[in-house]
């Protein structure tokens, strides 16, 4: 580094030393230097929207536990899609299936609990829900099983087996119900969409921040006695206490957000006399905190990386992306890990359906349209390389709040569907260029 | 016959035929390979030595004839049937995943996992590092892709993976071709060490020179079919050549 430092530019020497400060930095925390800048690019749109609002408008309404709330609620669905679309893009395939199987799977779900379920189990029975997701996860997995039959055993390009799939599962929707929409669903069954009472409340909320906090502590100190054990270099201290600090400090930062809005007045009121509960003059105060979709999701993201960095079926999607020959050289059953992956992605589309028609209180035909091109779209942004071999769930996840920050922002500050699609579409655009510019440099 | 006092071929792969589309890619071979011995298989491009060879490590399927692993007939249907036989093979393409390490590349379809199931990385990473270091004390690219070694490091990273689960079979397929000096004479080392532990090694190679420096016998193959096996210290280079262009057996075969 100081050999570079000519003596002749004495001003260029700070800067040096801090770019050294900050590279040292990286280096003894091991920050993906890309989470980074998609972080970064997080906070700017945000910061943007919310100031736009502030200057422009009649006041920021971006940066407030209310819209930010909404926004972890509103990218749920996609996010859970996004992480499964992570492995089919890593083996270098496509899904343009699943806001179809998405649709047709709510439609099923929808018709299972209103008008068969109640007949053997009761009205309101309790079971109605559990049965339902079930069935619908499990449609989702059989639906992509049979894509990815096509796909590894049949040698039908996924691209043609899910386009194909787009439009039949679509077409399929519609005639669960004869183009009837079903609403409302069961009253549990609602809560997995989030609102008021499908979040988990102050207490519940600071139990999951907690818990979230021994899990990072955990994991950094694990991970520090596996290298130990294996005599590997140890991060330093200090950066040891920054991941946690950092870590604990963003969970405990959302949990903070999630208390701090609280349930809207009416329902305060219908709650209280449910109740009897009486509300005193100046209104009651009570959180909504972590919705249940927003804790699916992040259940999902965080079993979905266990899968793909700890396991062997993790290392073997990887290594069937990066070069599928040899990974079948080295004795991996390609085929079967491609039905699986498959699989796997209905499954989360049903899951998907399930969080999506939960929210809307009633299953269309019509849910999910567009969704598959959010769903790639989250994932491309996230950082996962269409040509395989490359991405990360917690990218993809990150992906899909980019994009949905993108479509609440504007509707916040008044920007109509016209544009809004234009700015993502060009967003996506970009995304995928300055990744190549930043693979290309650190190569 | 040298051969005769050894015993039992640890392999003998017989009268195998495999086609394509109506193409016989082999016809009708038969090789065999003794404990510590390095055959090498020798011709064009195209007369079947590699197809021949992925009959053996499972990456094709023979349409007709017989391998027998120690005297004993056995089934490879795929690369895990070979692996079972402790047949280990390097590609001509090394067949590695370029997106992942060279720990992740090593246990490829053999992972080390902890009591749970888990992937045990560290123990991998550890694994990896003993070994390389033997192979090639210069190694310490251990955590980035295997993209972004030179051609020496990534074919190390080849070799330590057949090395490592204690093969008794190796397939080397044109190992040096993509080499520097240096690193051709490690490979060289490398195989006179492993012959001497007892390893069979089948060796496709195309450098006249080398061949006549490590391999004992050499089978000599031409449109698929096999030429014929000499003894490479009762014949000349002149002979093997005259072997792989003409198809001509020499007068003093053995």
């Amino acid at each position: 580094m100081s050999d570079q430092t000519r003596p002749t530019a004495p001003q260029g020497l700070p800067a040096d030393a801090a770019a050294s400060a900050l590279q040292r930095f990286l280096k003894a925390t091991e920050i993906d230097t890309r989470l980074l800048g998609m972080a970064g690019a997080l906070l700017a749109i945000w910061l943007g929207f919310h100031l736009y609002g502030a200057i422009f408008r009649d006041g920021g309404a971006f940066l407030t536990p209310r819209n930010l709330w909404n926004l972890s609620v509103q990218t749920s669905s996609v996010g859970i899609m996004a992480t499964g679309m992570v492995l089919i893009i890593v083996t270098r395939n496509i899904d343009l299936s699943v806001g179809s199987v998405l649709g047709f799977v709510a439609m099923i779900m929808g018709v299972l609990q209103v008008n068969i379920l109640p007949q053997y189990l009761g009205l309101g029975s309790p079971l109605i829900w559990v049965v339902t997701v079930i069935v619908g996860m499990a449609l989702g997995a059989l639906v992509g099983a049979f894509n990815g039959w096509m796909i590894a055993y049949r040698g039908i390009p996924s691209f043609i087996v899910t386009l194909g799939g787009l439009m039949f599962f679509r077409g399929a929707a519609f005639l669960v119900a004869n183009g009837k929409t079903i609403s409302p669903v069961d009253a549990d069954f609602a809560l997995l969409g989030g609102g008021p009472y499908g979040a988990i409340g102050f207490w519940g909320s600071w139990i999951v921040g907690l818990l979230g906090c021994a899990g990072v502590l955990l994991m950094l100190r694990s991970s520090r006695a596996n290298r130990q054990k294996h005599d590997f270099a140890l991060r330093p201290i200090w950066a040891e206490a920054f991941m946690a600090a950092l870590g604990c400090g963003l969970i405990l930062g959302a949990t903070l957000l999630v208390n701090a809005y609280p349930w809207p007045v009416g329902i305060v009121k219908n709650y209280a006399a449910a109740h009897n509960i009486t509300v005193p003059p100046e209104g009651l105060f009570i959180s909504h905190g972590y919705a249940i979709p927003v804790l699916i999701l992040a259940f999902v993201g965080i079993v979905m990386t266990f899968l793909m960095t700890r396991t062997r079926f993790g290392r073997y999607v990887f290594a069937v992306g990066g070069n599928p020959e040899a990974a079948a050289l080295a004795g991996i059953n390609t085929k079967r890990l491609l039905v699986q992956i498959f699989a796997l992605m209905g499954m989360l589309a049903g899951l998907s359906a399930v969080v999506s028609s939960a929210r809307l209180n009633s299953a269309t035909n019509a849910l999910g349209q567009f969704d598959e091109l959010y769903v790639i779209a989250a994932a491309v942004i996230g950082g996962t390389s269409l040509a395989g071999g490359i991405g990360t769930i917690y990218g993809a996840i990150l992906g899909a709040l980019v994009m949905e920050s993108l479509r609440t922002g504007m509707v916040l500050i008044g920007f109509d569907t016209s544009i809004q699609s234009m700015v993502v579409g060009a967003v996506l655009v970009l995304a995928v260029y300055v990744d190549n510019i930043y693979r290309s440099k650190t190569k | 016959m040298a051969n005769a006092v050894k015993g039992t071929p640890l392999v003998e792969m017989r009268d195998i035929s495999i086609s394509f589309g109506g193409i016989k890619a082999v016809d009708h071979v038969t090789v065999d390979l003794y404990p510590g011995e390095v055959v090498g298989l020798l011709g064009h491009n195209g007369a079947g030595k590699s197809t021949l060879i992925k009959c053996l490590s499972g990456a094709y399927q023979a349409d007709a004839g017989q391998i027998l692993i120690n005297g004993k007939p056995v089934e490879i249907n795929n690369p895990r049937d070979a692996r079972a036989q402790n047949i280990e093979t390097i590609y001509q393409t090394l067949a590695l995943a370029d997106n992942l390490d060279a720990a992740s590349n090593l246990f490829l379809g053999r992972e080390l996992v902890s009591s749970r199931g888990f992937l045990d990385e560290s123990a991998m990473e550890a694994e990896t590092r003993k070994i390389l270091g033997r192979l090639n004390p210069n190694f310490k690219k251990f955590n980035v892709p295997v993209s972004a070694l030179s051609g020496g490091q990534r074919q190390s990273v080849a070799i330590a993976r057949a090395v490592y689960f204690n093969a008794k079979i190796l397939i080397m397929d044109e190992p040096t071709a993509a080499l520097g000096p240096h690193e051709t004479q490690m490979v060289s080392e490398l195989i006179e060490e492993l012959k001497a532990q007892g390893l069979g090694i089948f060796l496709i190679e195309h450098d006249i020179h080398n061949v006549m420096k490590l391999c004992d016998r050499a089978s000599v193959m031409k449109n698929g079919q096999l030429v014929g096996t000499v003894n490479v210290n009762e014949v000349t280079d002149e002979d093997i050549l005259g072997m792989i262009i003409l198809g001509k057996k020499p007068a003093k075969a053995a």
